[in-house]
């Protein structure tokens, strides 16, 4: 079916060279076999690896700063952090509307928590700080009222403020809230900023334009009726302070001149612009550099922070440093978690290969009585057998009392088999027993018994036959159990926790505290993206030395 | 038809809005005895009054915070009312994962008319907590194992005292409240506990103090742990909730007695979780102002020995429904019990929590 062209390439039927169209051929093919296995790609990847990524993606993720402190964090770049002394005025005012908005949205809280975990004392200050916003706010708004009585109305500052413009002002404002809140804040507001406005009040749009998005859009009322916060307030006597806007004042003749002016007569009765004092008043910690230097060093959108925690170290402006002694635990359970999967492994193995060995050797009929015996208490539930080691193990359990019963052990010394490493390694080895054993035997029943019996009719001794001969064609089994006994071991958290004490507890028991006590997912994410790393090492290491391709499952 | 008209409308009645609500809802709790007497004392004559409501119970309490925090990201909050620790629901509503509630309008008042925010009083920790039971974390003692010619221990100091009561004690694996009972027997005075502990020094003191007993410690992390463990011989003295004694006590009739001193108060309460449908958050709210007024209140104290959080509800307090034993001086409450008590200090645990933690961990872990 085939012809040769002239200059040699094999062409099919059709015309097309036989090279081509055996591509073809076989591209399609290709996706054939992935079409048959795409349900359980796209399950796996689904249910799997995004969760699992996205979950690990924290570990980094830290845009929660930046989003809720925005323009904070921007002039906090230019505070030098060397100094020892609290920033100056311009951070406090930027953090008295960043807060404000925060606050009002219930967003503060949330940084207070995330900050803390770097810089104790944060979540209060955070906290209590909201509460007193509003307060300081107060203070602007009232003689602003009796100056210019009908400045309390809404109706009066909508009409003030909204006029014909680009509104780009509101759309920058929105953004704003995005980020902060993570909702759409889509919709009309109901306003026009007026660019006159905008540009003779720039602080006070920008805060109206806060308002009018929050109140239209999450309160979902109608702004030209009600009125503003506090904050709105604010902005409008920090702006009327500045002389450019009071000359721009003195020339205006729009809606609410007149209030303005009213404002500006009066500009005596109003606070003088220190938010830096008013935010040390209500807390003290606002004076602490400390503070500060926390948000400055956690401001970018991600940061080593959480990974730096992992490792016993603590992120700071000039870099990193070793956390004080006494707070170290991590290194020293990372170390632990490997050290003890070590000796549960092999512990395994010098129990599971005996057993295996006789699964695949003695007769059928015992054998499977043999099996039973492994597999039943792989059917049991991990916590049934975990509180069983518990009642064995304890002082007054079943083997301590047994021993002190045949006059082993003194009553008063009985052995302390739980709460301790012992009780992780004897129970741990107990319930990983299965994954040795079941890889093994199924490696062992392959090797045909007749080498042995070969070996020995040649003159080997019973140790050389099984050393030489038997062992060897064993070891893929021993490789297979190991990596699933020492992969499982490495994530256990529940039996450590039952029988392993303090000094049994595995580096999975701070995972899973960080996770559902403390709520500290980045370092939750750290330190198990730091086990996964460690794994994987550990898995090219035993690729390079022993090779994957020797680990038999069976057959 | 009629009658079921007419209880659709009482039940529109109690909900402010009186707009349609669910017929279903989860609630959310610890499980075991606790939750046995809610569903006696709340969920049951709530049913009862509510003809087609159904009540589903999840045990997961425990975990409800980060639970919360998950379907929250998820946007699938499958829960209607949560129960929770008061530090719990504090940062909760510091998340923005809870309800924030008005305690004088969604709550009832009290059968004389006090307020609700009255009735609670300092109990209403958080705006979005609503308080309904005073429980203590104490502790409880081999009353077979007490050395001979040494009393029964009533100090807090007796737990730290190995040469008049040796053998084995157990302890809460966190620092909340074992740090605070070192400091106490360090000779720091009860006002000055938190002032002390905020330093360094304090920190360092009282972990010092702990260093003490720390060999003869085992550390719990379930409630369950420390009844079983004296139950089991296992040790002589242990810290545990209260009503986790008593049942201990009272209804397994144990060898063991109560050491009230220095016992620490701590509330449980309902939140509502934020973001709920209108009709789910109308049937909650309805649930809650029945489930945590007065006589409700005082109901749950016949099954458990938890202290009713509103004082209203203390004089209600009557027998045990199936022992027939006097309630009232086993709760933690009882005059009897409290002289030296107490109260979890939520504000500075919220703030020195992780960092004490990580003291008290590598501690341990050395």
């Amino acid at each position: 079916m085939t012809d040769t062209t002239s200059n040699g390439t094999m062409l099919s039927a059709d015309g097309t060279p036989l090279k081509v169209s055996l591509a073809r051929a076989l591209r399609r093919q290709k996706i054939r076999a992935l079409m048959l296995i795409a349900p359980l790609l796209i399950f796996v990847l689904v249910t799997f690896i995004v969760p699992i990524a996205s979950m690990l993606f924290r570990s980094v993720e830290n845009d929660i700063v930046s989003n809720t402190l925005p323009e904070t964090v921007q002039t906090l770049a230019g505070w030098d952090h060397a100094s020892g002394e609290a920033p100056d005025e311009a951070v406090y005012e930027a953090m008295y509307f960043d807060m404000f908005k925060a606050a009002e949205a219930k967003e503060h809280t949330k940084l207070g928590t995330r900050l803390n975990y770097e810089n104790t004392g944060t979540s209060s200050l955070f906290r209590k700080s909201g509460r007193g916003l509003s307060k300081i706010g107060k203070t602007w708004q009232k003689p602003i009222e009796s100056a210019a009585k009908p400045l309390k109305d809404g109706e009066t500052w909508f009409a003030m403020m909204s006029g014909s413009g680009s509104n780009a002002v509101l759309e920058e404002r929105r953004v704003l809230w995005q980020n902060l809140t993570g909702d759409p804040f889509k919709g009309e507001v109901g306003i026009t900023l007026s660019d006159d406005m905008v540009a003779m009040l720039p602080k006070t749009a920008a805060a109206y334009a806060d308002w009018a998005i929050f109140e239209a859009l999450e309160e979902e009322k109608d702004i030209s009726k009600r009125d503003p916060w506090e904050a709105v307030y604010t902005a409008l006597g920090l702006d009327l302070m500045s002389q450019e806007t009071q000359a721009a004042v003195a020339s205006y003749s729009g809606t609410g001149a007149e209030e303005l002016r009213a404002v500006i007569a009066a500009l005596d009765t109003l606070p003088e612009a220190d938010f830096k004092g008013a935010f040390i008043d209500m807390e003290d910690g606002w004076a602490d550099p400390d503070v500060w230097r926390t948000i400055l060093t956690y401001s970018p959108a991600y940061t080593s922070g959480y990974f730096l925690n992992a490792v016993d170290m603590k992120k700071s402006l000039d870099g990193f440093e070793a956390r004080p002694e006494n707070q170290q635990i991590y290194m020293t359970l990372f170390k632990r978690t490997i050290w003890m999967s070590i000796i549960i492994t092999t512990s395994c193995i010098l129990l599971g290969y005996p057993v295996a060995w006789l699964l695949a050797n003695l007769p059928l009929r015992s054998a499977n009585v043999l099996m039973i015996l492994v597999l039943l208490p792989f059917w049991t539930s991990l916590l049934v057998r975990t509180s069983a080691w518990k009642v064995l193990l304890q002082d007054q359990g079943v083997i301590n009392e047994l021993l002190v019963w045949l006059g082993f052990v003194a009553d008063a010394n009985r052995l302390a088999l739980m709460h301790n490493q012992t009780g992780t390694i004897i129970a741990m080895t107990h319930i990983l027993l299965p994954f040795m054993i079941l890889p093994l035997y199924s490696v062992m029943k392959t090797i045909p018994p007749t080498y042995l019996r070969a070996a020995k009719s040649l003159g080997a001794t019973n140790w050389t036959a099984f050393w030489r001969v038997y062992f060897p064609q064993s070891v893929p089994g021993i490789g297979a159990g190991s990596i699933l006994v020492f992969i499982l071991a490495i994530g256990y958290y529940i039996t450590p926790e039952i029988v392993g004490g303090t000094e049994g507890i595995f580096i999975s028991n701070r995972i899973a505290y960080h996770i559902s006590s403390s709520l500290n997912w980045g370092l939750a994410a750290a330190l198990g993206s730091i086990l996964l790393a460690v794994v994987l090492v550990l898995y090219w290491l035993y690729d390079r030395i022993v090779g994957i391709d020797n680990v038999k499952l069976g057959g | 038809m009629k009658t079921k008209s007419l209880l659709m409308t009482a039940t529109a009645l109690t909900v402010a809005a009186g707009a349609a609500v669910a017929d279903d809802m989860t609630l959310v709790s610890w499980g075991g005895a606790y939750q046995a007497s809610q569903t006696k004392a709340y969920a049951e004559p709530y049913i009862a009054n509510n003809e087609g409501v159904t009540i589903t119970w999840d045990e997961s309490s425990a975990e409800a915070v980060a639970k919360l925090r998950a379907m929250n990201e998820a946007g699938n909050i499958t829960w209607d009312v949560v129960d929770v620790v008061a530090a719990d629901a504090l940062r909760l509503c510091d998340e923005g994962l809870a309800l924030e509630l008005d305690a004088d309008e969604q709550l009832a008042p009290a059968p004389d008319g006090t307020s609700a925010s009255d009735d609670f009083g300092d109990l209403l920790v958080s705006d979005c907590f609503i308080p309904q039971i005073v429980y203590s974390t104490t502790f409880g003692y081999r009353t077979d194992m007490v050395p001979e010619g040494a009393g029964a221990p009533d100090d807090i100091c007796d737990v730290f005292d190995l040469e008049t009561y040796p053998g084995k004690r157990s302890l809460e694996k966190r620092p909340i409240n074992n740090v605070e009972w070192a400091l106490l027997c360090d000779g720091v005075a009860k006002d000055d506990v938190y002032d002390v502990l905020a330093t360094e020094e304090g920190q360092e003191r009282a972990l010092a103090k702990l260093d003490t007993i720390k060999d003869s410690v085992i550390w719990w992390s379930a409630g369950a742990d420390t009844p079983q463990l004296l139950a089991d011989g296992e040790v002589f003295i242990g810290s545990t909730y209260n009503g986790r004694l008593f049942s201990a006590i009272e209804e397994q009739k144990q060898p063991i007695g109560m050491m009230w001193d220095a016992q620490v108060f701590d509330l449980d309460g309902w939140i509502i979780p934020a973001g709920l449908s209108a009709e789910r958050e109308a049937r909650a709210l309805d649930f809650v102002y029945f489930a945590t007024d007065t006589q409700r209140l005082a109901d749950q104290a016949k099954y458990i020995s938890y202290g009713p959080a509103r004082a209203s509800s203390a004089p209600l307090v009557g027998k045990h429904a199936d022992l027939g034993i006097d309630m009232a001086p086993h709760m933690p409450t009882d005059p009897n019990n409290a002289k030296n008590t107490f109260l979890y200090n939520y504000e500075f645990w919220a703030d020195y929590r992780d960092d004490i933690d990580a003291k008290f961990q590598a501690w341990l872990a050395q």
